[in-house]
C-alpha cells in the first residue's frame, strides 16, 4: 500500500512537470497577447516610426525583415537541398566526405548564434566585402560595411542545417521502389532524382524553407554587427543598405529606450507581430510537414 | 547482337553522350556542396580564430593585455593595491580579467540548467511512460511552440515582466541578476532537452517494460530503474546539448541578467556572460583595437567550448541509436 502511494506519487511529479511547462507557456504568450493585441492596427503595420518610437508604425522593421529572409531563402535552400540529396542519394556512408560533411553540418547546428555574428564580420564584411571593393570599386567603401546582403549570407548559415535536416527526411521518405522503377525505364542517376525524387520530397523542401524562414526571422544576434539599424529614414533598396528588423527593434526599443513606459505600449505590439509571424510560418511548415506523411504513407 | 548495334543511329549516341555529361556534372556539384558545408565550419573557426589571433602575437595587443591578464588575478593601479579580478576595457587602464565573464557564464547556465533539468527529464518520462495517447498529441506541439519563440522575445518578457516578479518572490536588491536570466534563458533550454530525451526515451525497446511489469514492478519502478537507465546516454546527450544551448545564447541573457561584470558567487546580483559582452561591446569597439581582438578571442572561446560540448553530445547520440537498433534486431 505505501508502495503504491509513493508511486502515485511520483507519476503525479512527472505530470506537474508538463503542467508546468504548459503553464509557463501559457503565462509568456499570455501577458504578450494579452498587453500586445489591441495596439495592432493598420497604421500600425503600415506606418513609419515617429516621435522616439512612441507613435506611428514598424513597416520599415516589417520589410527588412521580410527582404532578410527572402535574400536569406535564395542563398541557404539551394545549398542545403544540394546537401540533402548528397547525405540521401549519394553518399557512401563509409566515405571521408559523408562522415566530415555529416559532423560539419551537425555541429553547425550548435555554433552559438553570436559566433556567426563574429563570423559574417570577420568574413562576408572585412574580407569579402573588402576584395569585392578592392575589386570593382577601386577600394572605395560600398560592400566593405555592414549590409543586407551580408546579414542574409550570415543568416543562411545558420539555417543551413534547418533546411537540410527536413529536406533529407523527405527524401529518405521517398520509396526506394520509385527510385527502381525511374532506372528500370532507362533514366540517369539526376534524371530520377530531379525528375522523380525530388518533385516527391517538394514539401519536404518547403518545409526546410519555411524553418529556416521561422528561425531566421526570429534570430537577433547574428546581424547585430553585420547589417540591422535601429532606425533608417529609407527603405533598404541595395544589397548594401543597412536595413530595420523586428527583433533587433524589439531589443534596442527594450533595452536602449530613454522611457520604457512610454514605448512599451509599442513595444508589445511589435513582440506580438514577431511571435505572429514565427508561429504562423511554423504551423504552416507543421501543415505541409502533415501532409507530406499522409502522401508518402499512402504511397506505400 | 550486331543487328541491335546498327539500329543505334548516331543522334541517339551523341543523346547518351549528352546525359552521361549532364550526369556527371550534377554528380560533380552534389558533391561539392556537401565539400561546401565542412568548408564553412572551417572558415568560422578561420576567420574568428584570425581576429582573435593578435591577442597571442601582436606586441601592440600586448602593450595592453596579454593572456596572463586575462586568466590571473592583476594587481591594478599601484604594486599595493590587492590583487582582482575585473573587466572594464574602456577605462584609463584597460582591464581584460575574463574571471567575471566566465564565472557569469557560469552562473547563469547553472541556473538555467537547475530549473530546466528536472522539468525536462519529467516532462519527457510523463509523455513516453504515462501521458494518455491524447494528451501526447498536445505536449508536444506546446513544446515544439516553446521552441519556436524568439530568443529576443524571451529576452523581452524576462526584462519587462519576469525580473519583477522574481525580485518580488525572493526579495532581491536588483531587478535584473542570474536568477532572472537563468529561468528565462531555462525556457529556451527545455526544447532542446525535452526532445531529445523524448527521442531516447521513445526508442527503448517495448519488451524491457514489458519484461520489468511481468517482474512485478510498477509503472514508476519500470520507468525510473528500466526505461531511464537504459536511455541514460540520450539523457545524459540531452543534458550536454542544452548546456552548450544554454551557454551560447545571447539575447536572453544579454536584456535579462543587467550585465554588470561582478566577480561574486551570488545568484541575487546582476551578471555579464561571454555571449553578452560581445554583443554589447563589439558594435562600438574600435577595429583592430586590442579589445576588438579581445573580444574575438572571447568568440573563439565560446565557439570551442559549444563545439565540443556539442561534439560529445551527438557522439552519444550515434552511439546509443546503434546500441538500441542493435538491441531490437
Amino acid at each position: 500500500m505505501k508502495r503504491r502511494i509513493y508511486d502515485r506519487t511520483l507519476v503525479t511529479l512527472t505530470g506537474v512537470s508538463v503542467l508546468v511547462i504548459l503553464m509557463l507557456l501559457a503565462v509568456v504568450l499570455g501577458n504578450i497577447v494579452s498587453n500586445g493585441w489591441g495596439k495592432i492596427t493598420w497604421e500600425f503595420l503600415s506606418g513609419q516610426p515617429r516621435e522616439g518610437m512612441t507613435q506611428g508604425g514598424i513597416f520599415p522593421a516589417i520589410f527588412g525583415t521580410t527582404l532578410l529572409v527572402l535574400l536569406m531563402t535564395v542563398f541557404v535552400v539551394p545549398l542545403g537541398v544540394c546537401v540533402a540529396i548528397y547525405f540521401s542519394e549519394y553518399a557512401n556512408r563509409t566515405s571521408w566526405l559523408y562522415r566530415w560533411s555529416r559532423s560539419a553540418v551537425d555541429n553547425l547546428a550548435g555554433v552559438p548564434s553570436i559566433v556567426f555574428g563574429l563570423f559574417g564580420l570577420g568574413f562576408f564584411v572585412q574580407s569579402v566585402g573588402r576584395g569585392v571593393d578592392k575589386a570593382f570599386f577601386g577600394g572605395r567603401l560600398n560592400y566593405g560595411q555592414p549590409a543586407i546582403i551580408w546579414a542574409a549570407l550570415t543568416m543562411a548559415i545558420l539555417t543551413l542545417p534547418v533546411v537540410i535536416v527536413s529536406v533529407e527526411e523527405a527524401l529518405r521518405a521517398v520509396p526506394q521502389s520509385f527510385r527502381e522503377a525511374s532506372y528500370a525505364l532507362g533514366a540517369t542517376k539526376s534524371q530520377t532524382i530531379f525528375r522523380v525524387v525530388l518533385p516527391d520530397a517538394l514539401s519536404g523542401v518547403l518545409t526546410g524553407g519555411i524553418l529556416a524562414v521561422s528561425r531566421g526571422a526570429g534570430e537577433v544576434a547574428p546581424i547585430l554587427f553585420v547589417g540591422a539599424a535601429y532606425f533608417l529614414p529609407h527603405l533598404p533598396s541595395k544589397l548594401n543598405d543597412q536595413f530595420m528588423e523586428l527583433g533587433y527593434h524589439i531589443f534596442v526599443l527594450s533595452t536602449q529606450s530613454p522611457d520604457v513606459e512610454a514605448t512599451k505600449p509599442l513595444l508589445y505590439a511589435t513582440v506580438v507581430v514577431l511571435l505572429g509571424l514565427t508561429f504562423l510560418l511554423n504551423i504552416l511548415a507543421i501543415a505541409v510537414r502533415a501532409r507530406l506523411r499522409i502522401i508518402s504513407g499512402g504511397a506505400r | 547482337m550486331s543487328t541491335l548495334a546498327t539500329q543505334i543511329t548516331t543522334a541517339e549516341v551523341s543523346e547518351i553522350r549528352h546525359r552521361r555529361i549532364v550526369d556527371a556534372v550534377i554528380e560533380k556539384v552534389i558533391y561539392t556542396s556537401a565539400f561546401v558545408s565542412i568548408t564553412i565550419i572551417f572558415l568560422i573557426f578561420l576567420y574568428v580564430g584570425k581576429e582573435a589571433l593578435p591577442v597571442f602575437t601582436s606586441a601592440k595587443v600586448h602593450e595592453e593585455v596579454t593572456l596572463k591578464m586575462m586568466f590571473l588575478p592583476q594587481h591594478y593601479g599601484t604594486a599595493e593595491a590587492p590583487v582582482s579580478y575585473m573587466w572594464q576595457p574602456i577605462s584609463q587602464v584597460p582591464k581584460y580579467s575574463l574571471a567575471p565573464l566566465l564565472l557569469g557564464t557560469f552562473k547563469v547556465t547553472l541556473m538555467a540548467m537547475l530549473f530546466a533539468t528536472p522539468l525536462s527529464v519529467f516532462a519527457a518520462i510523463y509523455t513516453t511512460e504515462f501521458a494518455p495517447r491524447w494528451l501526447r498529441e498536445i505536449i508536444k506541439p506546446a513544446i515544439e511552440l516553446l521552441a519556436g519563440i524568439p530568443s529576443v522575445v524571451l529576452g523581452f518578457f524576462a526584462l519587462i515582466v519576469l525580473a519583477s516578479w522574481v525580485q518580488k518572490i525572493f526579495d532581491f536588491e536588483y531587478r535584473l541578476n542570474a536568477v532572472n536570466a537563468g529561468i528565462a534563458l531555462g525556457l529556451a533550454v527545455i526544447p532542446v532537452m525535452y526532445t531529445i530525451m523524448e527521442d531516447a526515451l521513445t526508442a527503448v525497446p517495448r519488451k524491457q517494460r514489458d519484461a520489468a511489469r511481468a517482474l512485478g514492478a510498477t509503472p514508476w519502478e519500470t520507468a525510473w530503474k528500466v526505461v531511464l537507465p537504459s536511455a541514460l546516454p540520450g539523457v545524459l546527450a540531452g543534458f550536454i546539448l542544452g548546456f552548450g544551448r544554454a551557454m551560447g545564447e545571447t539575447m536572453i541573457v544579454l536584456m535579462a541578467s543587467g550585465n554588470a561584470a561582478i566577480t561574486s558567487w551570488t545568484f541575487a546580483e546582476s551578471v555579464r556572460t561571454l555571449s553578452a559582452t560581445i554583443a554589447s561591446e563589439l558594435a562600438e569597439v574600435v577595429f583592430g583595437s586590442p579589445h576588438y581582438h579581445v573580444l574575438f578571442f572571447v568568440g573563439t572561446l565560446l565557439f570551442a567550448i559549444t563545439f565540443i560540448l556539442n561534439w560529445l553530445g551527438t557522439t552519444i547520440v550515434g552511439r546509443l541509436r546503434r546500441k538500441l537498433t542493435g538491441a531490437i534486431a
